[in-house]
């Protein structure tokens, strides 16, 4: 069951939107119907779900109608038409006192330009959606002060904002979004306004602490490469429309129309590609009980000259020359268990290619890619790197 | 030469408002003699309150306040200068014209930060009492000491009362502006975490719009000051009292050191208004 859905969503600017929705259902522009009325259209019939605990991440250029779709979903913004539902409440039906309890329960939002409070210390900053919501909360610091541990600020609890970089600041906006323990993270550009070396470590961080929190994102950005990095889907925006919907692999590799063709152009495949995408699975591997001349033999009809070793259970063990297996049958050994190496590059599967491209040049023979329990998914040969990012710049 | 204008008859703008004041004269006069009444005894026990204190003694308590304030040079100002004051026979006026300017301060304060509120809140409010603002701060301030001779006769209450309608507007704008300037996304973020309106205002709003609003309370007072002293043309006593019968007198030495008095008053006040607002800033 999707956390968030999002049904034919659409919001119109304007006084009088009920005219723009009448041309909007009869196929007219966005530029047409602000001529024609005045109203500006913002988002046009978006739909989407969102899984619990998935990043999802809203992608468009300025103008696209993402700032305004995400704070649709708490309802800073109200949507003309179109609903909302975080499980089983429609947000979109909710009285003004239900939204309150929705906005201080179930989410919290993360601001492109901070949005601390000058007049309030770090500490006092992160409380303020406990404060507000019980002002005599005795674990209101407390729990202010665990979420600023979390985004790595003990020590800076009564220092005020203008002390702090503007990477800490977006950290303590980020506390006090996780001081209240929301269902929902809502972050609009959240790293947009930082450094990019500062930009990539929050993104790091982001994704570190998703992984001990799993709580469901929506994340907004006009930086694809931080979209495909950060989301598990990435939904693409142009004029107010969803385009595309996929995760970032496939709007790499499956554009829905040329403007997400022209959008992906640019992008450096290597930082995208996960050893996944480029590994192959190995035909043949031998086993430690195996003969030398059996592994030469497999060695042979894929001329190849190393051989992956694994035992029953598909772990990896290591791997065989073709040279050693060709001495070790002349002393006459039975087994391959005295000629294993171990000293191959072994990668995760969401290993990028760039990092791929170091390990790759130093190898003699193909990189193994082993899951969490070492069990051997593919294997990557270095043509295979090479060809993956000359196949997708086609 | 023929001007078509002359053909439109002379609009009786004077005798309308005249008419509407008596009107409001009529309907209203029990209300406003009991306001008078009210506001008399208000200026009185401020009045007394200020006077039962031995001079010296409230001179230093000025001078403390003044310290606690701002700085020690602007202690020893208003502790030689009210001390001079004093020395030139016009305590008790200076502490009349004070009361009046303490009080019409305060009403205007009052009032004007409330409605401040609503006007930076509701756009509608604001449509409203922003040409008001404007009717107020532009007409010369002698022409509402007409009409409110009529409701309150002469004395030291029309002089409040006129004096709140001059002071009380830059109260009004700068609570106004002060909440707008507030950064919008500010507001969405304490918006966002499900704040109630009331939480907003007194938690986002007012805490940064503080400084701004400190500014037009300084105005306010400033304002006030001036006009108590225009006011004794109504009769209105205190130190404008001591100038208007050195006018009507041609004293120039009598007038000269009023006016000092006037001024000595002015200076402490500001100063000591105007540091709050500076500190708050600061924090």
């Amino acid at each position: 069951m999707a956390k968030i859905t999002v049904e034919n969503l659409t919001k119109i600017f304007g006084n009088h939107p009920e005219k723009a929705l009448k041309l909007m259902d009869q196929g007219v522009s966005k530029d047409e119907i602000l001529n024609k009325t005045g109203q500006a259209v913002g988002i046009k019939d978006v739909s989407f779900e969102i899984e619990e605990g998935e990043t999802f991440v809203v992608m468009g250029l300025s103008g696209s109608g993402k700032s305004t779709l995400i704070r649709c979903l708490n309802r800073l913004i109200e949507p003309t038409r179109g609903k909302i539902f975080v499980g089983d409440d429609e947000v979109t039906a909710m009285n003004e006192n239900q939204l309150r309890i929705f906005r201080r329960n179930k989410q919290a939002m993360v601001f492109q330009q901070f949005a601390l409070f000058p007049h309030r210390n770090i500490l006092e900053n992160t409380a303020y959606g406990l404060e507000i919501q019980d002002a005599n909360n005795s674990e209101k610091a407390e729990r202010a002060q665990k979420a600023l541990e979390l985004v790595g600020l003990k020590g800076w609890e009564t220092k005020y904002p203008e002390q702090l970089s503007g990477g800490m600041q977006q950290r303590v906006g980020l506390a006090r979004a996780l001081a209240v323990d929301p269902e929902i993270l809502l972050m609009d550009e959240a790293f947009s306004a930082l450094d990019p070396l500062i930009r990539r470590e929050m993104q790091d961080e982001l994704l570190d602490l998703q992984q001990k929190m799993n709580k469901t994102i929506v994340f907004i950005t006009h930086d694809l490469d931080e979209a495909l990095k950060i989301g598990d889907r990435v939904a693409l925006m142009k004029d107010g429309e969803v385009v595309q919907i996929d995760p970032p692999e496939l709007i790499l590799t499956n554009p829905a129309d040329e403007y997400v063709a022209k959008f992906v152009e640019d992008v450096d495949l290597a930082k995208v590609l996960t050893a996944e995408g480029v590994m192959i699975h190995p035909k043949v591997v031998a086993f430690p009980k195996d003969g030398p001349r059996v592994a030469l033999r497999k060695m042979k009809d894929q001329c190849i000259n190393s051989l992956f070793v694994v035992n029953r259970d598909r772990q990896l063990e290591g791997y065989i020359t073709a040279e050693d297996a060709a001495k070790a049958a002349e002393r006459g050994e039975k087994e391959l268990t005295g000629i294993i190496k171990t000293d191959s590059a072994r990668v995760s599967p969401d290993t990028t290619l760039n990092e791929l491209f170091e390990l790759s040049a130093a190898a003699t023979i193909p990189i193994a890619v082993l899951d969490d329990e070492k069990k051997l998914l593919g294997i990557i040969i270095r043509g295979a790197i090479l060809s993956a990012l000359v196949k997708e710049a086609v | 030469m023929f001007n078509p204008l002359d053909l439109i008859p002379r609009i009786p703008l004077g005798d309308w408002i005249e008419g509407f004041i008596n009107w409001l004269l009529f309907h209203f006069g029990d209300f406003t003699r009991a306001l008078a009444q009210v506001l008399r005894s208000a200026i009185n026990s401020f009045n007394d309150g200020l006077m039962i204190i031995p001079p010296l003694v409230l001179i230093i308590i000025f001078s403390l306040i003044a310290w606690r304030m701002s700085n020690r040079s602007v202690a020893l100002f208003s502790f030689v200068g009210l001390a001079l004051i004093y020395n030139m026979g016009l305590w008790s006026a200076s502490m009349e014209t004070l009361a009046m300017v303490l009080l019409a301060a305060s009403i205007s304060i009052i009032i004007g930060i409330p409605v401040g509120i609503f006007s930076a809140r509701k756009e509608m409010v604001h449509r409203i009492v922003w040409p008001i603002l404007d009717l107020m701060q532009t007409m010369p301030a002698f022409v509402y000491l007409i009409p409110v001779i009529f409701f309150f006769r002469l004395g030291a209450v029309p002089a409040v009362m006129a004096t709140v309608i001059f002071a009380m507007p830059p109260v009004i704008r700068l609570t106004g502006l002060g909440i707008q300037q507030v950064p919008r996304e500010l507001v969405e973020a304490s918006e966002a975490f499900g704040s109630t309106e009331w939480q907003k205002l007194v938690k986002v709003q007012l805490p940064l719009a503080l400084p701004t609003i400190m500014a037009g309370i300084n105005q306010c007072i400033m304002l006030s000051l001036s006009m108590v002293v225009i006011a004794a043309m109504i009769g209105a006593g205190g130190l404008g009292g001591a100038v208007w019968r050195a006018i009507q007198r041609l004293d120039i030495g009598g007038g000269f050191e009023s006016g000092l008095a006037v001024v000595v008053v002015a200076i402490v006040l500001d100063r000591v208004t105007q540091r709050v607002r500076k500190t708050n800033s600061n924090s």
